[in-house]
């Protein structure tokens, strides 16, 4: 690891004003810090977030389930008030990495991190989540924009997710044998007016699986996708699983999510 | 004795208390004063020459001690690393052995071949002036595949090694073979990969050079399983220092599987180095070191044909294989892949007639050497993946095949065509025995009732037999091997009845501080809690060959029991004249000496006290109770068994889950059961590994290690593991004092062809390792559309 300036700022703002052109925000650090400790990523500072009062906090407001950016995914997954409204979710963050990544990882890290074959973008993306930040509000669909690519600017904090509370949902992951993250998770939800889903793992990026949500909008049964595809061309191929098998899995997942949402 | 703490007894392990507890002292947990620390610069290509190294700005750098390259060690007379084993080609050749320095010094070969080795004040500061170092590479074209390597216009991984061959060897009988493949009612034959792994031991090597000006002693403590051979090999060798000046320790070692075994460049340039800095220097890899540079396990090609007559018999084997032994020949690289293989290749069977030739080639890949089983699971895995095809060919059950073929219980000493005697066993027993542990006879209702849910369910069976407790030194030598196998024992009796044994065996997971302890409470009748074991220090432990081959307690507890006889004999002539008796009229039993037919007695540690306080003490006789042992075993003994894998397969994904696991296991006399059981446990685990999960795989155009981290290669866990069901049979061995087999590799040897039997069994075809769900899906998408 290489020397850096650490900071601690107390609020968002003050983190805001802190970042400049090679900094890293630090929130769980389960991505970054191994890159820095192997020198693959040399920022100039690091803005530790962890100790912003309020940031953590899980919250049920109605219909809608508002998780803080530093709340850990181990936080997430013991939340009775996220267990009772999305039990997906709780599972979701229950089943990310290990025990120790768990403990220390948030969602904010892993969202705006976009890593393609992280879980929680299947959750932001399949419920239709709104992504808070210092300076704004982003809807799922306008925030993950490639390969590690996001909405968010440069300057920009992410604070919060909002998530709408579903009729049903369930999420479905084929992970890597060797890290746990998803070789293909794929997060049904479905709603009083449509259904989402959406597909982790498999491409650069978490994307929603048009042809999937227009059958189980007729039809939300697993049969309903009997026959229907995604098309391998530009899915992921590496070691771990081609992209013909990615393409398979996809359908093998999203039916048995269709399933467990009870579909 | 009868006890709880003597042989037999599931005794719980002495040295857990300090492991639980975090009070283990591990070779990173060693601190010399004044140390430096020192990085190694890989090379980031796979095959390059080195045109230029300018090391002028990391020189400057803050906190720097010095910076070597190869041609340091070179202007210094330090020689390359060596192999211990020499293997004839069948033309009479000795085999290739290219020179192997410490530091590349013009040429790398592999991914991870050192290039620099640089010291400084701190680590970080090592690690920063590393990155300063210039080195001016012209990339050439590698190779990596050991069958590859062999094409006629593969590139050239040595100068002065032709077609990257190191050897092409031969044993037992080509006529005798193809006259039984002549008249044979049916042939069967097969193509398997015995998958690359990365041996991934807990602790990761590490080593400490220190050097004192004063006394010219260099001190190495280096993560050895075998510190002794290390002395031996860089002072006779590599010219670091006379045996005598060098002292080597390896205090508490993290796991090994063999991989620490072997004499690496890494410990040897820290022993140099101090010496030249005048200061102690300490290097610990980095896990992503571990996976480039520490030697990896197996990586066969092999062509494995049966021939039979037509009721099953088996009449002749021919094995043709291709050894992978990476850039460089590791310490006992060579014996692998040929007198640790091919000599296995009967199994447990009766085939008259076996024909192996075995090509060992250089690639540009890291160098392979003996990993868990070394050579014995790929000659398993060749045979009983061959026996269980025949079985299907032929539809005869595989049970029955393998009965029919047997070795049987009454026929030993058994002369195999492949150089082995077998000297005991019950292979049928250990059959019947697996069998009622998995329910074989409901096997067929539980596969119908998989069926009813769509999955696919299997059973696969894995009969094999390995040669350990490695062995008579006049066969070794007569076998290449430069080194003797014998084994040494102190034991020193303390003025009050305290005993320490100094083991020339090695511990880095076995239990020895209890298994040996285990031996002397037995025999000697010292309670466990006052026997202790050291090991793993040449300053300490007259001289020992180390821990490898599960050898241990065959050999190493073999010298103890030596050791103990020589104890008992000296302690007959103390208590004869505490007791006012002659010598022959002493009986001993468990530490006490009786005057035959009488009730006097007198205990150890009277005898003990008595030799060290010699008030009242026969007048010819030394002083002292103190008595060392040299043991060299008359041959390897033979443990075997059969496991029993049952899987199901979800063909929607590939998946596969291990429903059940019987292993039956016969190993001679058991010490500790539990340690046993224990061995077994993590012997399977990693044959799991390597059948279904674990593969180090190099891209073919760069040579880049594609696994070189825990994200991409996947070791075993918990989860992939059902409870197994573990029994031992036990059919005492008769060439050593214990009756004692060998436990530590026969896991790892079984499992990798039961399960991909069971896994060929579900799917009906045969694949390679590892059975990855990718692969798995495929075969049984392919099943499935040619069955429509």
């Amino acid at each position: 690891m290489y020397d850096f300036n650490y900071h601690r700022p107390g609020s968002v703002e003050e983190a805001v004003g802190l970042i400049n052109e090679d900094a890293k925000l630090l929130a769980g650090g389960q991505s970054l810090l191994p890159t820095m400790k192997l020198r693959l990523a040399q920022p100039s500072d690091v803005i530790d977030l962890g100790a912003i009062p309020g940031l953590s906090d899980i919250s049920v407001d109605g219909s809608t389930v508002h998780i803080g950016a530093t709340a850990t995914h181990a936080s997430v997954a013991a939340s009775g008030a996220v267990a009772g409204a999305i039990p997906a979710l709780a599972q979701l963050a229950g089943g990310i990495g290990d025990v120790q990544v768990r403990n220390i990882g948030t969602i904010g890290g892993s969202v705006a991190n976009a890593d393609p074959a992280a879980d929680y973008p299947a959750a932001v993306l399949g419920l239709g989540a709104t992504v808070h930040t210092n300076s704004r509000t982003i809807a799922a669909d306008d925030f993950f924009t490639g390969i590690f690519e996001t909405a968010l600017a440069e300057d920009e904090i992410l604070t919060k997710v909002s998530f709408p509370v579903p009729e049903a949902a369930a999420y479905v992951k084929f992970d890597n044998p060797a890290s746990r993250y998803a070789i293909v998770g794929v997060f049904v939800a479905k709603t009083a007016d449509s259904v989402r889903v959406a597909v982790t793992g498999a491409a650069g990026s978490v994307f929603r699986a048009s042809a999937m949500e227009a059958a189980l909008n007729a039809n939300f049964l697993a049969s309903a996708l009997d026959g229907i595809t995604v098309a391998s061309d530009d899915l992921n191929s590496d070691l771990h699983a081609s992209a013909e098998y990615r393409a398979h899995l996809v359908a093998v997942m999203a039916k048995r999510a269709v399933q467990a949402a009870g579909g | 004795m009868s006890s709880e703490t003597g042989v037999g007894a599931a005794v719980r392990r002495k040295e857990d208390k300090r492991f639980l507890t975090g009070k283990g002292r591990y070779l990173d947990d060693i601190n010399r004063p004044g140390q430096a620390y020192g990085v190694f610069l890989r090379s980031p290509h796979a095959f390059a020459k080195i045109k230029s190294i300018d090391t002028s700005e990391a020189a400057k750098a803050p906190g720097v001690v010095a910076i070597y390259t190869g041609a340091d060690l070179a202007a210094d007379g330090i020689g390359g690393l060596i192999c211990g084993w020499a293997i004839t080609s069948k033309d009479g050749e000795p085999h290739k052995a290219p020179a192997h320095p410490a530091i590349a010094v013009d040429t790398v070969r592999h991914v991870g071949d050192q290039v620099a080795f640089v010291i400084a004040d701190t680590l970080a500061q090592a690690k920063d002036a590393a990155e300063l170092i210039e080195v001016d590479y012209e990339e050439l074209t590698p190779v990596v595949s050991g069958a590859d390597a062999l094409a006629a216009d593969a590139p050239q991984v040595h100068d002065d090694v032709p077609g990257n061959l190191c050897y092409d060897w031969e044993l037992g009988d080509q006529a005798a073979v193809d006259s039984a493949f002549a008249s044979a009612a049916h042939v069967t034959k097969l193509d398997l990969y015995n998958n690359r792994l990365v041996p991934n031991a807990m602790e990761p090597r590490a080593a400490i050079g220190d050097f004192d000006s004063g006394t010219d002693e260099i001190v190495l403590y280096t993560t050895s399983q075998n510190p002794h051979v290390a002395r031996l090999v860089l002072s006779a060798f590599v010219g670091i220092a006379p045996e005598h000046k060098l002292r080597v320790v390896a205090p508490d070692v993290g796991g090994g599987f063999g991989s620490k075994i072997f004499i690496y460049a890494e410990e040897t340039v820290c022993a140099w180095a101090a010496r030249k800095i005048d200061r102690p220097v300490k290097w610990t890899a980095e896990r992503s070191e571990s996976f480039l540079a520490d030697a990896h396990g197996r990586d066969h090609h092999t062509t494995a044909e049966l021939a039979m007559d037509a009721n099953g018999k088996f009449l002749g084997l021919r094995v043709n294989t291709i050894a992978n032994m990476g850039a460089y020949l590791s310490t006992f690289a060579t014996s692998v892949p040929s007198y640790l293989y091919a000599t296995l290749l009967a199994g447990q069977y009766t085939t008259p007639a076996i024909y192996a030739n075995v090509k060992a080639v250089f690639t540009n890949t890291a160098p392979v050497d003996a990993y868990r089983g070394a050579g014995r699971p790929e000659a398993t895995y060749v045979v009983e993946r061959l026996v269980e095809r025949a079985a299907r060919d032929l539809g005869i059950s595989p049970v029955e095949l393998r009965k029919r073929n047997f070795i049987a219980p009454d026929a030993y000493p058994y002369e195999t065509p492949v150089i082995m005697t077998y000297d005991s066993g019950n292979y049928p027993l250990n059959m019947d025995t697996a069998l009622k542990l998995i329910d074989f006879d409901g096997f067929a209702a539980r596969r119908a009732e998989s069926e009813s849910r769509g999955k696919k369910r299997g059973i696969g069976f894995s009969s094999f037999i390995e040669a350990c407790g490695i062995a008579p030194s006049a066969a070794v030598g007569s076998l290449g091997a430069g080194v003797g196998l014998w084994e040494s024992a102190q034991i020193r009796f303390n003025p009050t009845g305290g005993v320490t044994v100094f083991t020339g065996s090695h511990s880095h997971g076995q239990g020895h501080e209890t298994t040996f302890a285990q031996l002397i409470t037995e025999h000697l009748g010292v309670p466990i809690e006052n026997v202790e074991i050291s090991h793993g220090d040449t300053g300490k432990v007259p001289f020992g060959m180390g821990t490898y081959g599960s050898r241990s307690l065959a050999v190493g507890g073999s010298a103890i029991m030596r050791a103990v006889d020589k104890i008992v004999e000296k302690g007959k002539k103390v208590a004869a004249h505490l007791m006012e008796a002659s010598v022959e009229d002493i009986e001993h039993a468990n530490g006490v000496f009786k005057v035959a037919g009488t009730d006097k007695q007198v205990t150890m540690a009277e005898v003990a006290f008595a030799a060290y306080v010699p008030h009242n003490y026969p007048p010819d006789l030394e002083p002292g109770m103190d008595e060392t042992a040299f043991y060299d075993p008359t041959n390897f003994t033979f443990p075997a068994g059969t496991h029993i894998a049952e899987v199901e397969i979800d063909p929607d994904t590939g998946e596969v889950e291990i429903i059940d696991w019987a292993a039956s296991d016969d190993f001679g006399n058991v010490i500790n059961p539990m340690i046993v059981e224990g061995q077994i446990h993590g012997g399977v685990a990693q044959g799991v590994g390597q059948a279904l999960l674990e593969n180090a795989v190099y891209d073919t155009e760069t040579g880049q290690l594609l696994t070189g981290s825990y994200m991409d290669y996947t070791m075993p866990r918990a989860d992939d593991l059902p409870s197994l069901k573990v029994e031992t049979t036990n059919t005492p061995c008769p060439g050593n004092p214990l009756g004692v087999k060998g436990c530590g590799e026969a896991g790892a040897i079984a499992a990798p062809a039961a399960l991909m039997n069971a896994i060929t069994d579900a799917l009906g075809v045969e694949i390679d390792m590892p059975a990855t769900r990718e692969k798995v899906w495929r075969a049984a998408q392919a099943v499935q559309q040619a069955a429509e």
